[in-house]
């Protein structure tokens, strides 16, 4: 029951910092609320399909599927943060002096909910599926651990749940001045962290070479297994054993996403 | 769909499962064999062959390696190139049993 937990845990925490960072980021969007449901709803759908299918996406691209899959789902949710976060530095400073015109709020603010709902989505997919087969897999060999799995995995969502809320609670006592800049900042983190994920899932692949692997190895010092390696790891991409190709995608996403927004920005700074 | 293209378009890319370097079976919740030498210094095609009916998750922290594989169902994963030494592996789902290392010499 305890290590059903732990697993549980670990899943459901990398997702809720996810959803805990953006929903935070998207505190004065109208009608946030309602959007996030709808895509934790529609990730918690998704899990249970591509659980199912596991096996067709496994042997899909002569079995690297699911490597494909991880890594198309991690490049959408990039793409979505990315675009949030250029947006938000051209209009953050009118969010943050609520003196956003009524009519284009709601219009840009719909298009802000929608790339929540996504983001969100693709979170609890990518998390939620695991879990769903780990789950499964206890439920199918363990015959009469069912109560103790579904308790486990019960105390392993709240426990995720729990620190995900904590951390969204931490974030809106940030004072308006630097909220934009934090959150920003913690997306633009999550962002290149994603794009690192989605080139490690490329080179198990074998679609993309390693270069250096790995390019170092700091596994002693902060095992990415421990708690705090897990949060970094979920916060802000860390790896224990990254290789080369990594390093290049989470820098060049990190340079890419900052420039657009230090473009998107400027003009507006006289305002 | 765009997704759909995109994956078909990598498809000539990846070789077949036909050619694995290596295989691993996991059948009763252990893997066989449960140590694996590899050479060192050379990329590793290794091929997971899954004969439990329930899914297994093949990890390892040394190798950087994640992957599920479905029950009674085969998966390909790259590792390496390695420098040798022993590198353990395990299986998330039941990793009281599923236990292993590929020794890279």
């Amino acid at each position: 029951m305890f290590g059903t937990a732990v697993i549980v845990f670990r899943e459901v925490l990398e997702a809720a910092i996810i959803i805990s960072i953006v929903s935070a980021a998207t505190r004065d969007v109208p009608g946030r609320t309602r959007w996030l449901i709808a895509g934790l709803l529609a990730g918690l759908t998704g899990s249970a399909i591509v659980a199912a299918s596991t096996d067709a996406i496994a042997s899909f691209a002569s079995g690297v599927g699911q490597e494909l899959f991880n890594a198309i789902v991690l490049g959408v949710a990039v793409l979505m943060l990315a675009w949030h976060n250029i947006w938000m530095s051209s209009h953050g400073a009118e969010l943050a002096n609520h003196a956003r015109k009524v009519s284009t709020s709601i219009r840009e603010g719909r298009s802000e909910c929608s790339i929540l709902l996504i983001v969100v989505g693709l979170a609890v997919l990518r998390e939620g599926s695991e879990t769903v087969l780990f789950l499964y897999g206890i439920a199918a060999s363990e015959s009469g651990g069912t109560h103790a799995m579904l308790f486990g995995g019960l105390i392993g969502t709240l426990a995720g749940i729990a620190v995900g809320y904590t951390i969204y609670a931490g974030l809106l006592r940030i004072p308006m001045r630097w909220f934009f800049a934090a959150t920003g900042l913690l997306v633009l983190l999550l962002a290149a962290g994603m794009a690192s994920t989605a080139a490690h899932f490329l080179i198990q692949a074998d679609l993309l070479p390693g270069l250096a692997s790995p390019l170092w190895d700091t596994s002693a010092a902060l095992p990415e297994n421990g708690l705090t390696g897990m949060l970094l790891h979920s916060l802000i991409g860390y790896d224990a054993r990254p290789d080369g190709m990594q390093v290049i995608f989470y820098i060049s996403v990190l340079a890419i996403i900052a420039m657009g927004m230090k473009l998107a920005g400027k003009p507006r700074k006289s305002i | 769909m765009k997704q759909v293209y995109l994956i078909l378009l990598l498809l000539p890319l990846v070789a077949s499962a036909a050619d694995a370097d290596f295989t691993l079976v996991i059948k009763d919740h252990r893997y066989q064999p449960s140590e694996l030498s590899v050479p060192a210094g050379k990329k590793i095609k290794l091929l997971i062959d899954n004969k439990d009916a329930t899914p297994e998750e093949f990890e390892s922290h040394s190798l950087n390696r994640e992957k599920v594989i479905a029950g009674n169902s085969t998966a390909i994963i790259y590792i390496g190139p390695l420098e040798s030494g022993r590198y353990s592996f395990f299986g998330e789902f039941n990793e009281a049993t599923a236990q292993g290392a590929i020794i890279a010499k």
